[in-house]
């Protein structure tokens, strides 16, 4: 090839820099994260979380077949008994402890189709990162989502005697 | 295969049982005359399904869920020949319906189907009728997972029901039938093994069905609620998740449990069990004990075991327990050091007293330690005592039951006499095992001051009066041969009378006679005239020295035996002896907190500069709180080891949990004061002082770890495959433990001394004696809060007719006046106590040892 034969030099780097000017016309492919953040897919499967029904109560009846269903071994749950003084959810029990290693979870989402009150689903929440490992131990608390508008924070205390099933029917409780 | 399994049917088979052939599944398989369907096809592997079918309980066909088709061959009427087919077989004739399995009895050339479309269809529908009604809360039960109900739709259920949702039948899921038990009435498939178990087995008849139809329901009427030593048992045979635990509700899920085999120290019966054990967050991760379980040994407990077995291990991770040695500091206060400071210091003084080395070991520790403790104390030549009232143990190593003895083999034909015990109370499990017993038609004589549960089983009564014990088998002796010497009055007025002579007729003409003798109302002394008097009936009638006759002595605490065997000899007078110690060694014993006149002689021993008291301990007992150093030591679901039960089998119990950090076994404690008085003694391995128990004690000559560990085959069949039969006691896979040999099965004859027989006392007033009582306040037992409203309060029982005349009303509060000391009880009063006695429960607040005066005051 001769380098110094314009003919053959200009054209290919006027198509090369076209482009370039193109790219800089059209909307950039990049965001700027943390600050912007793009939207995961609808059925992507990141960290769990714990629901709530709608009046607060949580969905978790501590019944550990999430840990049981768990391949990674990485979902812990002690169950404790509700009582009408201290009320979590609607059920006989609910989980007092509830803790997931962030760093053996492989995101399968077992847990998820093993749980029988919808309580644990697998959200959004891509950001898991820590600095120790200790931190990577999701805990009951950090895990249950917020108390929705016009619900009321648990534990509570109810009228004795307004919830007599062992496990709730999957609608919302009055 | 099916040649195997006759083979193996038949060794099991006695010998005059007549044995059945039959088809099952089309393998064939020979068993007893009168087995059930169900039990034949379960021993060659093939599963009936069944509900409230129990191998150790009578069956009902209650649940429908066993249904076959069952075929019997053709016999033609005239010649009475079977009528054949074309191709030659037997011509079977099924029967319009399916049968239950469970009440059907084999017959000869019978032929079962339990595969066929019509019994697949049955099962289905059984389930699905069951599960109309059920609530289907498995992923909250405290059963899911190891649920019959649950195993049995997954393997024989239909996929979907037909059943209207909306219209099912809601109940109340949460009464507590007492405080122990829950019960929850939607789950309830209305088998009636519960209701069966208390009726039929244990003779607690405390719950029952009432109502009908899809209102029955299971209802208590006792007060307390289920009140039975045996309520535990019924949620294990629950095939639902109807009646569970206060201690394990929601405590962890079955199949998150690990699990430890273990023997029960709580008495001398040794019931096999399984401690479930999980790691808990709320512990702070620790491993916790969650639940304690029968394990099968039909040598000893079948697959059943009291509630104080299953509920007061709660002691073992107290909060309360020692974790480090302590030594008494110059300011007078106990001070946390090294296990080097403290052994030195421990041994040093044990040098120094040499002789005056007194040692007091609880028999509630293992072969090992009493073993370590007791060469320790030989060495220096001091007095290995063993914190007990009972007496004994030399005459149970003699004439005690011989090997391979079982008390399940006693029947017809066969006789037991109870001498001075309360046997429910004493030891739950030989209550029962004798009760069953009788009820297979062996002759059974009870002999005791005042009615006990064991009463009502009784062939023969006999009564005497507290501290005539002796006298009332030596008039049983008496009537058999004639020519006994050594008449007292008591002896001539208990031989009056046809009872006892019918009863000693009965005993002599025994194939197979064992005696229990146990500690009601009875002292050290007299506790030991007794057993001279039972060793000598047994000698006199020739029951000694084989399988199934001998001596059995229901001791006071788990491993007395064991102690006995290791030579820790009883105390006749525990102050004197403490008193005159120079250095007292106090193991697994509170004799300061047991008794006021103790805690004297033990404050002498403290205040005495010169004297020295050391105590290895779990808790700062009364004792511990006036020692000069304390040791603390691991419990027994922390290490391994054995005890010895009543019978003289010797069992392994092996660690569930890790011990706390810096605490050691008894064994390896004594051991390391050992080591610093230059003495050799294993201190790593239990199974290596076992091998110099092994050699150092004859009658252990035999007994290893490898041995004991051997496990046989046992009936009923439980194991983790079957998923519907015992219920949910555990198989055993760690071992029956070895039954040692008494002396006189070894040929030599036993050295009896005469019975030394007492009149009763003669008192002006009231004679306090002392009773055993299941739920004592022992500091093995308090720790567990579940058992606190049962266990007995500190109280004196008295007869109406004394009550009476001091004016004492039930349940007051009286002033008892007993040997120099007065303490506040409550009066309970009981028809059955005998007129003039004072009955006064052990290790429930007041001291007593023998029999004393008493004052009560209102």
């Amino acid at each position: 090839m001769n380098l110094y034969n314009p003919l053959k030099v200009v054209p290919p780097l006027v198509t090369g820099l076209w482009t370039t000017f193109k790219s800089t016309l059209k909307k950039p492919v990049t965001i700027q994260y943390p600050e912007v953040k793009r939207p995961v897919r609808e059925r992507y499967k990141g960290r769990h979380e714990l629901k709530r029904y709608d009046n607060g109560l949580e969905k978790c009846i501590g019944c550990a077949l999430c840990a049981a269903a768990c391949p990674a071994d990485a979902i812990f749950v002690e169950a404790s008994e509700n009582i009408d003084e201290k009320r979590f959810s609607p059920g006989e029990r609910y989980a007092s402890t509830y803790e997931i290693n962030m760093l053996r979870c492989i995101f399968c989402g077992y847990c998820e189709d093993a749980c029988p009150t919808e309580a644990i689903v697998l959200g959004d929440n891509y950001e898991l990162s820590f600095t120790d490992r200790s931190q990577a131990i999701y805990t009951r608390e950090m895990l249950l989502d917020p108390v929705p508008a016009g619900g009321e924070p648990t534990p509570r205390e109810v009228e004795p005697g307004s919830f007599d099933r062992s496990i709730p029917e999957m609608k919302d409780p009055a | 295969m099916t040649e195997a399994v006759e083979n193996q049917v038949e060794e099991q088979a006695q010998p005059e049982e007549k044995l059945v052939t039959l088809t099952i599944d089309n393998i064939e398989v020979s068993v007893p005359e009168g087995t059930v369907l169900v039990d034949a096809a379960k021993k060659i592997g093939v599963d009936i399904p069944v509900f409230c079918y129990h191998p150790k309980m009578e069956p009902v066909g209650m649940c429908r869920m066993c249904l076959v088709e069952v075929g019997r061959p053709v016999f033609d009427r005239a010649t009475g020949e079977p009528v054949l087919e074309e191709d030659g077989s037997p011509k079977i004739q099924f029967g319009p319906k399916l049968d239950t399995g469970c009440t059907v009895e084999v017959s000869e050339g019978m032929v079962v189907r339990g595969y066929t479309e019509e019994v697949v269809d049955a099962r289905k529908e059984v389930l699905e009728f069951l599960l109309t009604s059920h609530p289907l809360d498995c992923p909250i039960c405290d059963k899911g997972g190891e649920c019959p109900l649950q195993n049995l739709t997954m393997r024989y259920g239909p996929g979907t029901s037909r059943f209207i949702f909306d219209e099912k039948h809601h109940a109340a899921k949460h009464v507590p039938l007492g405080e122990i038990i829950y019960l929850d009435r939607e789950r309830c498939i209305q088998c009636a093994r519960c209701t069966r178990f208390q009726d039929e087995v244990v003779d607690d008849p405390v719950i029952g069905f009432s109502q009908r139809g899809r209102s029955l329901e299971i209802v208590t009427f006792s007060d307390p609620g289920f009140d039975s030593y045996w309520s535990g048992n019924t949620t294990d045979i629950c095939p639902v998740g109807a009646l569970t635990t206060a201690d394990f509700r929601f405590g962890a899920r079955p199949w998150e449990l690990k699990a430890s085999a273990s023997v029960c120290n709580h008495c001398p019966v040794g019931c096999n069990t399984t401690v479930n054990t999980r790691r808990e967050a709320k512990s702070g991760g620790e491993l916790v004990i969650k639940r304690m379980m029968p394990r099968q040994n039909e040598y000893i407990n079948e697959i059943w075991m009291c509630d104080k077995g299953r509920f007061a291990h709660h002691y073992t991770q107290s909060e309360e327990r020692l974790t480090q040695p302590m030594v008494r500091n110059e300011v007078g206060e106990l001070e946390a050091t090294s296990w080097e400071a403290a052994l030195d210091l421990v041994a040093e003084e044990f040098k120094a007293a040499s002789d005056g080395l007194v040692t007091l070991a609880g028999a509630r520790l293992s072969n090992e330690d009493l073993f370590n403790i007791q060469q320790v104390t030989e060495k220096l030549g001091g007095k290995a005592l063993q914190n007990t009232h009972m007496a004994g143990g030399e005459l149970v190593a003699s004439v005690g039951v011989g090997q391979g003895s079982n008390l399940s083999d006693l029947g017809e034909g066969d006789a037991i006499l109870v001498v001075a015990s309360d046997l429910e109370e004493e030891a739950p499990l030989y209550w029962l095992r004798i009760k069953q017993a009788s009820e297979r038609g062996a002759t059974l004589v009870v002999a005791n001051p005042r009615d006990t549960k064991l009463s009502s089983k009784a062939n023969y009564e006999l009564r005497y009066s507290y501290g005539e014990e002796a006298a009332a088998v030596m008039a049983l002796l008496g009537s058999i041969s004639p020519k006994t010497p050594g008449e007292s009055e008591a002896v001539k007025k208990l031989s009056r009378g046809q009872e006892v002579k019918d009863a000693a007729t009965a005993i002599s003409e025994a194939n197979n006679l064992v005696v229990l003798y146990g500690n009601e109302g009875t002292g050290l002394a007299t506790s030991q005239s007794l057993a001279d008097a039972c060793a000598n009936l047994l000698v006199a009638t020739g029951h000694v020295g084989k399988a199934n006759n001998g001596l059995i002595a229901v001791w006071d605490k788990g491993n007395t035996q064991g102690a006995y065997d290791m030579g820790l000899v009883p105390s006749e007078d525990l102050a004197a002896d403490l008193m005159s110690a120079k250095a007292a060694y106090i193991v697994a014993a509170d004799p300061a907190g047991d008794d006021a006149t103790l805690a004297e002689a033990i404050k002498a021993v403290e205040e005495d500069a010169e004297k020295f008291l050391v105590v290895q301990e779990l808790f700062l007992t009364e004792s511990a709180k006036l020692a000069d150093v304390v040791l603390p030591v691991q419990a027994n679901t922390e290490r391994q080891g054995t005890y010895t039960n009543a019978e003289r089998r010797v069992q392994i119990f092996y660690p569930a949990v890790p011990a706390p950090v810096n605490v050691h076994a008894d064994y390896a404690v004594a051991a390391n004061i050992a080591e610093r008085l230059d003495l050799k003694l294993q201190k790593v391995i239990p199974a290596q002082v076992m091998a110099q128990i092994a050699e150092t004690v004859s009658d252990y000559a035999e007994v290893s770890y490898t041995k004991m560990a051997e496990v046989e085959e046992q009936w009923p069949i439980i194991s983790s495959e079957d998923v519907f039969y015992g219920g949910t006691s555990y198989e055993n896979e760690q071992g029956m433990g070895q039954q040692l040999q008494p002396a006189s099965q070894g040929g030599e004859s036993p050295a009896l001394s005469f019975a030394q027989v007492a009149d009763a006392p003669k008192v002006d007033g009231l004679l306090a004696v002392p009773v055993t009582r299941l739920y004592d306040r022992g500091s093995t037992v308090v720790p567990t809060e579940l058992l606190s409203e049962r266990l007995t309060p500190t109280s004196v029982v008295l007869s109406p007719d004394d009550a009476e005349k001091l004016s004492i009303e039930p349940d007051a509060e009286v002033t008892v006046k007993l040997n120099g000391t007065e303490t506040k009880a409550q009066a309970r009063i009981e028809a059955g106590v005998p007129q003039g006695y004072v009955l006064v429960p052990r290790s429930v607040g007041i001291a007593l040892n023998s029999p004393s005066p008493v004052e009560i005051k209102a």
